[in-house]
């Protein structure tokens, strides 16, 4: 969805300063083929949020049918004054920050070795993605049952030597099995794209720094950081916008406990609306987790962008 | 990958603050469409009628042991005598199920013909029109509706008529190993209270030989922990609403109820209890890990029953009780008929096979009179056959289910209905909320006062619309 878009739109404001201005019905016709393409983007995002702003301002809770009627903010006055839907925003900075961070260091260094000619090089490479492959709900029920149980888990009977005894890994450990799994789960996207990075590099230029005797770490810092910068920047920014959304490892492992713990915004929002079935509620958490990440993305963005570019590491 | 890579050349290039909004708004998009999913599901009418003149129903039932023979035996006790009715199952874990079935009806989305429901759903849902009335199918006198258990059959039903029927029906009590209380030189009282089953819980803890003296439910979901923790609650005197509905869980009472559970689990307690709900407690049970188990009046017909490991090692007491003179629990889990079910016939024809007295017979055919879904039927329990091969459990089966009031099962009166429940709509909402501090309580991630005092703030704004 999004790799598409910004693939395919960029070119078409930029060839209208080249090129002499053609005649407004041609634009149009021009412009047709992609009417569908805009027709469906319109049906399947901007109606249904519209709708979602519309439930937003009503009480409608499905538990008491025949009680629908708007209510003009109040949801969101309800929302902001709820102490789960603070403790949820900080648990999904948690649950997108250190995830991202972790997968994006353990994928460049997986891919750094990825890159080297080794014996089995495809075998090693299908096996590194394969947690990618993997459905998430299977992979999260992996986790809960056959690694982290307290009884029957492999972990604690790896660690039992070593004098770990029945660790009920989940519930004491809650939010660094939810980072784990998602880390886990992320780390070979993370090293599919450095590697693609790594393996456009020309081989000329270090070669050539080789022969001027810079060392490996030398070359590492000095070429291909900043050759890797536009792929671990797009990383960063893919690996966000799907983390953010975490939802399936956190439904099925800890179902948002002990406590709070683990409940994210996604989570919350699930809960409110088909636990509670207070849709008018969920809708406003909804309008106010858009309006958020439309606003955190655009300042973070533009901080990261201007730090790297200020340190002179464009390429 | 191919589209990865375009797109990093795309960005690589000049002008980035316009890819910079671009990649935004895509960020934008994508949560618009996920949030928007939430809010406006439809789904197509799960069920059709097929070329040949054949109904399809969609059943939801629970994950619960009983159940997955109910599915194995459809094909061919079900569908052999019913040509024209193809059964298809959807089966989910306790607290997934709720919420699948709850939203099903109350957005009259038509995904499910046959629900499973419990007690607690039968009087909003029948007002709100979410459930047939099955009065007049019932009244066939093939299916003999008089043969249901008084208690069961009062709870599923709402103004004198009838909306579901009880595939099982269970109140909780008490399960222990025999033989380790006998190797441990203890016995079980005939009545046990809570305090002298804790202190047999602690003899029979043997951590080193990964035995738990007992095994209590933690899991979250107010189906899951709070069923066994709310009977402690009440017959330690304690009750979540007093009669001006004023919320009463840190009242002294509710705190040292929920003390005592957390403090039980931790001393004697199964290990990651956090984590145990009805089927992982079974499942420890069966691999003899624990000594003791505390739940569903149910779990007997499949722990005493062959291929279970443990059979015929059990032995059972009534619920453990302080203050009150029984603390069971009145459960059914029954299958009711969607309100926007349109093959409302059909799916009668397989709810009146599933809990008709000849399924029992069939299921105790393939798998033994033990293991037939117990808590119905009257007549089960005239069976000798049932009574010879379930005596061990039947008779305080029966007599739990017997003794429960649902009104009032503390000792002070409560202005709802429900012994391990609220029967107020909000509660699905409020008890899981609940439950997960006390799942955070039992992990050990939170103070018992703490969570408390927390679930007390939640269950004040519940509260409000009632008062």
């Amino acid at each position: 969805m999004t790799t598409s878009t910004s693939t395919v739109a960029p070119p078409a404001p930029e060839t209208r300063h080249v090129a002499v201005r053609p005649p407004r019905r041609q634009g149009w016709l021009r412009r047709l083929p992609l009417l569908p393409a805009l027709v469906f983007v319109v049906v399947v995002t901007q109606i249904p949020f519209l709708l979602t702003v519309w439930y937003s301002l009503q009480s409608w809770n499905l538990l008491h049918p025949g009680t629908r009627h708007f209510v003009g903010l109040r949801n969101y006055r309800t929302i902001f004054s709820d102490s789960i839907f603070r403790t949820a925003i900080g648990n999904t900075l948690l649950f997108t920050v250190a995830p991202v961070i972790l997968s994006i260091v353990i994928g460049t260094c997986i891919a750094l070795l990825l890159d080297r000619r080794v014996f089995g090089r495809g075998v090693l490479r299908t096996l590194i993605i394969s947690p990618f492959l993997v459905m998430p709900a299977a992979a999260a029920l992996v986790w809960k049952f056959t690694i982290l149980d307290p009884v029957f888990g492999m972990l604690n009977y790896v660690l039992k030597p070593f004098g770990v005894h029945h660790v009920d890994w989940i519930n004491t450990h809650s939010q660094a099995t939810i980072i784990t799994v998602l880390t886990w789960q992320w780390t070979p996207f993370m090293v599919l794209i450095v590697l693609a990075g790594l393996q456009s590099q020309s081989q000329d230029i270090l070669e050539a720094a080789r022969v001027d005797g810079a060392g490996a770490f030398r070359i590492f810092r000095s070429l291909t950081l900043p050759h890797l910068r536009p792929y671990l920047e797009l990383g960063i920014l893919l690996g966000s916008i799907y983390i953010v959304q975490a939802f399936d490892a956190i439904f099925m492992i800890t179902s948002g406990g002990p406590g709070q713990k683990t409940t994210n915004l996604p989570y919350y929002i699930y809960e409110v609306a088909f636990r509670a079935f207070d849709i008018g509620r969920a809708s406003a958490m909804g309008v106010v987790v858009v309006i958020a990440t439309i606003v955190i993305a655009t300042l973070a963005l533009r901080l990261v962008s201007s730090l790297f570019s200020d340190e002179g590491m464009h390429r | 990958m191919n589209v990865g890579s375009t797109a990093v050349a795309g960005l690589s290039n000049r002008s980035r603050r316009r890819r910079l909004t671009l990649r935004v708004v895509a960020a934008g998009a994508v949560m618009t469409l996920a949030l928007s999913a939430c809010s406006s599901s439809k789904h197509s009418s799960g069920s059709s009628t097929g070329s040949s003149g054949s109904t399809t129903i969609k059943v939801a039932v629970v994950d619960n042991p009983l159940m997955t023979t109910i599915e194995k035996l459809t094909s061919s006790g079900f569908s052999a005598s019913h040509p024209n009715v193809k059964v298809k199952f959807v089966t989910l874990d306790e607290n997934t199920l709720r919420d699948q079935v709850t939203k099903d009806v109350a957005a009259g989305g038509g995904q499910f013909d046959v629900v499973m429901i419990g007690p607690n759903d039968i009087p909003t849902w029948s007002k709100n029109g979410w459930i047939k009335d099955l009065t007049s199918y019932a009244s066939d006198t093939n299916y003999d509706v008089n043969d249901i258990i008084k208690p069961i059959r009062d709870a599923l039903s709402s103004s004198g008529k009838l909306y579901a029927v009880p595939f099982y029906g269970e109140s909780s009590f008490l399960m222990y190993r025999k033989d380790l209380l006998q190797a441990a030189g203890v016995t079980m009282p005939a009545n046990p209270t809570w305090q002298q089953v804790a202190d047999i819980a602690k003899k029979l803890n043997n951590p080193s030989k990964g035995v738990s003296g007992i095994c209590l439910r933690g899991k979250t979901g107010w189906g899951e922990n709070l069923a066994a923790l709310d009977t402690v609650v009440n017959t330690f005197g304690g009750q979540w609403f007093n009669m001006s509905w004023d919320p009463q869980l840190t009242s002294p009472a509710f705190q040292e109820a929920v003390t005592f559970y957390v403090n039980l689990i931790h001393d004697a307690g199964e290990t990651g209890a956090a984590n145990d709900g009805f089927n992982e407690c079974l499942n420890n049970m069966e691999q003899g890990k624990s000594a003791m188990w505390y739940d569903a009046t149910v779990a007997a017909s499949t722990l005493d029953a062959p291929p279970s490991p443990i059979a015929g090692k059990l032995g059972f007491a009534p619920a453990p009780v302080v203050k009150t003179s029984a603390s069971g629990w009145l459960w059914a889990w029954a299958l009711s008929i969607e309100g926007s079910s349109k093959h409302a016939d059909a799916a009668w024809q397989f709810m009146n096979w599933a809990t008709s007295k000849d399924y029992i017979k069939y299921d105790a055919q393939k798998n033994g009179w033990a293991a037939v879904p117990p808590g119905t039927r009257v007549s089960t329990y005239q069976n000798p056959e049932y009574q010879k091969a379930a005596g061990d459990f039947a008779a305080l089966t029966l007599k739990s289910i017997q003794s429960v009031d649902v009104n009032h099962p503390g000792v002070d009166p409560q202005p709802y209905s429900g012994i391990q429940y609220v029967g107020i709509p909000e509660f699905a909402d409020l008890g899981t909320k609940v439950s997960q501090e006390m799942t955070a309580a039992i992990a050990g991630q939170e103070s018992v006062s703490s969570a408390l005092s927390k679930s007390q703030g939640y269950a004040k704004q519940v509260a409000q619309s009632y008062k």
